[in-house]
């Protein structure tokens, strides 16, 4: 097999691990605000459930999750599910698991927020849904930046987990291309390319860090 | 003058922190264009009496008014109850706080600043709240700084932003919690310049303050404040340079006052 036809399956398999990508983010990052503020809520069960959910996600391989994900439905309740479903599955164990980690990042990020902030607008009249879209948010989207950075390219490496539940990611692609080929230059470009996905999406949290940088506090 | 002409009227505040009494049978009113000086020692109450008058913490018992709105009333039950939240929304269109930290808004340009609540929470046309700040920023000495964040500038011109903005809302008083107490001395002296000129309007002003020289100048009435109670209250020159009581004798002569 020449260079080109293998470096095609792989783009392939970039794909698919870049549409996971994208679905675990838009996912995740809208969802993990409502884990941070169930977290904090005054309503102890809710907050209770929240840590228990955080706990179970965290404390649990993302693997197992897939896992049970995708095989719970028929080995708990007999349900039996097409063969579209395993994407479905995979979308949901990683919206789930980045929300938990999302939203103890927020929760970080709204809890170092100064009282006093609060409580200026407070006094200027400013309702609670204003102070925390107009003057906490803003705030707290810099200051978790660092830390979003380093759950969002761990996601990019971590859409290879989804070849456990034979989705045709770039992993799984280079891992037959692999076992075809006898040889390591499959897992070679595999990583050049992760790589390379990675340094894009390094070079926009940059540029986002960058655009917020007009100030500190 | 009558109580009806009031501004604010505070009666018999009580405040408890669990089981520590920070406020004890508290009442202070204030008229239309006086300035208020509130002095005394660290833990005397103070800060707090202002933080219940905006709203801040809740009073246990008492009354607060603001002019013709009832923020928070007694009744036979002797705990304080406060009033719905459009009544207590026109309470806050009444006051404004300046803070001792200033409290701007690090991601705000200085301009933003002082705009924003106006549009977003008085829901007024833009042009002229732009008017209105550009004065404010002219008359607090701030002209070159619109277009910079709070980081750029200095303590003292950061405080006069957050006086800039707390009077673009249009106030009918003015609360200062130690405005000066996170500065230096030639700081000090150009945020009082502002709060002095403010006096000479017959701005409506509570002032908590370290610096007695200048609430003796600048204050129709101090209030010396120690233990959760008013020792002493009386006009400025005469609590400051003739106090009647003991306990404020010592305070002033600690003070230099």
């Amino acid at each position: 097999m020449d260079i080109t036809t293998m470096l095609g399956m792989l783009c392939e398999g970039l794909l698919v691990s870049a549409q996971i990508f994208c679905v675990a983010l838009l996912g995740s990052l809208p969802l993990g605000v409502l884990v941070a503020l169930g977290r904090m809520s005054k309503f102890k069960p809710l907050a209770l459930l929240m840590r228990l959910y955080i706990s179970v996600m965290r404390g649990t391989p993302l693997m197992l999750q897939l896992l049970a994900i995708n095989f719970g439905p028929f080995y708990l309740f007999g349900i039996q599910l097409d063969s579209e479903w395993k994407f479905t599955a995979t979308y949901i164990a990683f919206i789930l698991n980045y929300a938990a980690y999302f939203g103890e990042i927020y929760r970080s990020g709204i809890q170092s927020i100064p009282r006093g902030q609060h409580e200026a607008a407070n006094v200027l009249g400013y309702t609670r849904a204003q102070t925390f879209m107009k003057i906490v948010l803003p705030q707290v989207i810099k200051r978790i930046l660092p830390a979003m950075s380093n759950e969002v390219i761990t996601l990019v490496k971590d859409t290879s987990l989804a070849f456990v539940l034979t989705i045709p990611e770039m992993m799984s692609v280079s891992k037959s291309l692999a076992a075809r080929e006898a040889g390591m230059m499959p897992y070679v470009f595999a990583g050049v390319i992760y790589w390379c996905f990675n340094f894009v999406v390094e070079w926009v949290l940059n540029r986002v860090e960058k655009k917020l940088d007009y100030y500190h506090d | 003058m009558s109580t009806e002409q009031a501004v604010l009227r505070l009666e018999n505040i009580k405040k408890s922190f669990g089981d520590n009494e920070v406020l004890h049978d508290i009442s202070l009113t204030v008229h239309p264009g006086e300035v208020v000086a509130i002095i005394g020692a660290s833990g005397g109450g103070k800060s707090t009496l202002l933080r219940c008058a905006t709203l801040l913490e809740q009073i246990d018992a008492g009354e607060i008014h603001y002019g013709d709105v009832a923020v928070a009333t007694t009744g036979a039950s002797g705990k304080a109850s406060y009033g719905k939240a459009d009544v207590l929304r026109q309470a806050k269109a009444k006051f404004g706080l300046v803070f001792q930290n200033y409290n701007l808004f690090p991601h705000y340009r200085v301009l933003k600043n002082i705009m924003d609540a106006p549009i977003c929470v008085q829901k007024r046309d833009k042009v002229e709240v732009e008017r209105q700040a550009r004065d404010l920023i002219k008359k607090m000495g701030l002209e070159g700084n619109e277009d910079k964040v709070p980081c750029e500038l200095s303590g003292g011109q950061q405080q006069r932003v957050a006086i800039a903005r707390a009077l673009c809302l249009n106030p009918e008083i003015l609360f200062f919690d130690e405005p000066t107490s996170a500065l230096d001395p030639e700081l000090t002296i150009e945020v009082l310049k502002v709060i002095r000129q403010l006096a000479a309007e017959h701005m409506t002003m509570v002032i908590v303050t370290h610096e007695m020289s200048f609430a003796r100048d600048v204050a129709d009435r101090i209030i010396f404040m120690d233990k959760g109670v008013i020792v002493e209250e009386g006009p400025a020159a005469e609590v400051i340079n003739n106090p009647k009581h003991q306990r404020t004798r010592e305070f002033l002569a600690t003070y230099g006052g």
